[in-house]
């Protein structure tokens, strides 16, 4: 099966007042169509290590691989359009712009795209809320809905642009039980139909048990790979 | 690739949900730029009539027969004594007239320069008034009344009677409002004149000539070209003075420079004349610009304030159109925007209510005794001003931006979403 995404040999250094290594010589890949969960104790660098896949922190050694392509060592400008098109990014506070109404925070990465006309990103993005049954708060402004909607709407605006990969920090961790399983469902229900590879960042072991592979790591490195 | 609709888009949401402060922000530009339009529209208009006072009525161009003395004395010419040092003390002018030497062909060639738009000719007599037992000191103007009238607005001067009353007279007389209040005279009334020798000349008061300036009024008068000769005892190649008006103005040093060497006369041009009037000019735009500008500084802070303060709100904003893949340049555009259409908008309403406020000015009464031809206060409606009002509000917010809207360029995403 071909890698979507592969990290190799990746280092993080943080240069405050002493020298702190929070990301040590971690490779992995993740596949077409995977979902993969990476879990940790509090501190051991997902975060960080999700921030560098994600192209936002470019301050790291090693080499990181979207669909082949190097991304190491790109421009700003060049990266920035990488993360519109190819990656979709659930944050675990559920991160919209609170002035703006739910469509148009959905609608906004693809506007930003700029490949299709206004009609059909909007036609597309009511599809996906409708997918996710929050079509009904489409017109509410994004600041006067709750957290779980937020959530699937955070989820509908990763999926605008068609992306290679999904990335999620916690993004059950904010929410009860009844809405976490909901939003695992409907990632789980993405990852197999739509083909889409999935990297999720979890404390919730039940969550991470339901996914195709568990990484693990520790102070930094890769524990296990479940592989 | 940028998409500007949408930066716009979203600049527009993000003042419109804080549409206090932005305003607050648009009503400081607003308060600057009507300062600016009011100020600007206000001084020129005065500088354009204190102009107009002047230039109305001085020639372009002034030629006369100064008498002074020789620059080169008789010594000069000995060559033995060239390269030894000649001092001639107690030196005087030669004797001769007044008169411009041979007028009337100067007066031919003046007109058929292309550069010339209209020559007058006149006669200027020192006189006594006389009324009752009263006796002034004065002078009177021999002019071709239309022809001044034409070039150099002579009629904007008469406040009583008029000048083709005056060219239709051969015996009558335009005098100043000065010397009329000093002799109680009035339009119809007798005036007596004395020339130097004391022969004397009843002449008929056909209008009062009143031209702001009250030294000028205290003395002058005017009458047909004819009549003065009489007075002085003269013919009619007799010409004291020659004025001249062109179609450019600016050419006037110049061909006073060449007409002063080739025909060896003084001519006087209008900017040597009224160096002092521009400074004036100067000074007061000066004052206008340095205000504007002081009072578009403090709005700009203003924004820069409320832009700074609305990025550290928007951090979450940044942080979140930074991940889906907006560029930081997006991002700085957007800020940017938001500061330029502050601008837009209270440069727009800035040049609206100077305007108003302008069309109220010309409105407003202003009569006084200097300028009998002004009733309201001068206001100049010129359109550049205003185009440079609105120019000048988005240039001061696009400074006022730029700063906060590199900082918002900058925000590194991760920081952010760490931080929560
Ligand atoms: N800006 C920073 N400067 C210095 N050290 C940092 C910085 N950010 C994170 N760290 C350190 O790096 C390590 C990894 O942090 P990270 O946020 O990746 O942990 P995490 O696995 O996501 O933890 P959690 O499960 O609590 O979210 C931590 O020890 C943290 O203290
Ligand atoms: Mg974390």
């Amino acid at each position: 099966m071909k890698h979507v995404l592969q990290a190799r040999n990746i280092n993080k250094f943080f240069r405050d007042a002493e020298v702190f290594q929070a990301l040590k010589d971690v490779s992995f890949n993740v596949d077409k169509g995977e979902f993969v969960s990476i879990m940790g104790k509090s501190g051991c660098g997902k975060s960080t290590l999700l921030y560098i896949l994600s192209t936002m922190d470019t301050n790291y050694e090693g080499e990181l691989v979207l669909n082949d392509k190097v991304l190491t060592g790109r421009s700003a400008q060049e990266l920035a359009v990488v993360r519109n098109e190819h990656i979709g990014f659930i944050f675990q506070f559920h991160y919209l712009l609170p002035e703006f109404s739910v469509l148009e925070n959905v609608m906004l990465p693809a506007k930003k795209f700029g490949l299709k006309s206004k009609q059909e990103i909007e036609h597309d993005a009511m599809e996906i809320l409708r997918r996710l049954d929050v079509h009904e708060q489409a017109l509410k402004v994004a600041a006067k809905i709750s957290g779980g909607q937020k959530q699937r709407i955070a989820i509908a605006r990763s999926l605008i642009n068609n992306p290679t990969i999904i990335m999620g920090d916690e993004p059950t961790g904010n929410l009860d039980t009844k809405n976490s399983e909901n939003v695992f469902s409907i990632l789980k229900e993405l990852s197999h139909e739509n083909n889409l590879s999935l990297l999720v960042v979890t404390h919730d072991t039940d969550f991470a048990a339901k996914t195709d592979r568990i990484i693990t790591m520790e102070d930094g490195k890769i524990l296990s790979d479940g592989l | 690739m940028t998409n500007w609709g949408l930066l716009l888009k979203i600049a527009k949401t993000h003042l419109i949900t804080r549409i206090k402060q932005s305003s607050v922000a648009a009503l400081g530009v607003t308060f600057g730029i009507a300062t600016f339009v009011i100020l600007i529209s206000f001084m020129t208009g005065l500088n354009g009539m204190l102009d107009g006072l002047i230039l109305n009525r001085t020639p372009h161009i002034h030629i006369y027969n100064d008498i002074k003395p020789s620059e080169d004395q008789p010594i000069d010419y000995f060559d033995e004594l060239k390269n030894s040092f000649n001092v001639v003390n107690s030196i005087k002018p030669k004797q001769s007239q007044v008169r411009v030497h041979n007028a009337k062909a100067l007066i031919n060639f003046l007109e058929k320069d292309k550069r010339v738009k209209g020559v007058t000719p006149q006669v200027a007599a020192q006189v006594f008034y006389l009324a009752g037992s009263s006796q002034l000191n004065g002078r009177v103007n021999g002019i071709n009344v239309l022809d001044e009238v034409t070039l150099f607005n002579f009629d904007n001067y008469i406040v009583k009677g008029s000048a083709e009353a005056l060219a239709k007279n051969s015996e009558g007389i335009l005098i100043g409002s000065g010397v009329a209040a000093k002799l109680s005279l009035d339009i119809g009334d007798k005036v007596q004149i004395s020339n130097i020798n004391g022969t004397i000349y009843n002449l008929k008061i056909v209008g009062i000539y009143q031209s702001g300036l009250a030294d000028y009024d205290n003395i002058q008068s005017f009458a047909n070209i004819k009549t003065v000769q009489r007075i002085l005892g003269e013919g009619s190649n007799y010409i004291s003075d020659i004025n001249v008006k062109l179609h450019d103005l600016s050419l006037a040093p110049a061909m006073a420079k060449r007409l002063e060497s080739e025909f060896d006369l003084t001519a006087i041009d209008i900017e040597t004349a009224n160096a002092q009037f521009e400074t004036g000019t100067n000074i007061r735009n000066l004052i206008t610009y340095a205000v504007s500008i002081t009072l578009l500084l403090v709005a700009g802070f203003g924004i820069y304030n409320i832009l700074n303060m609305l990025i550290y709100e928007k951090m979450n904003d940044i942080a979140i159109l930074k991940a889906t893949g907006f560029s930081g340049n997006d991002v700085k555009l957007i800020f940017m925007f938001q500061a330029m259409l502050i601008g837009l908008v209270g440069g727009v309403l800035g040049v609206g209510i100077g305007y108003g406020v302008s069309v109220i000015i010309s409105h407003t009464p202003f009569e006084t005794e200097a300028l009998p031809t002004i009733d309201t206060f001068p206001v100049n409606f010129n359109g550049t001003y205003y185009v440079i009002g609105v120019a000048f509000a988005l240039i001061s917010t696009f400074f006022a931006g730029y700063l906060p809207a590199k900082k918002a360029q900058k925000i590194d995403p991760v920081d952010i979403i760490r931080g929560q």
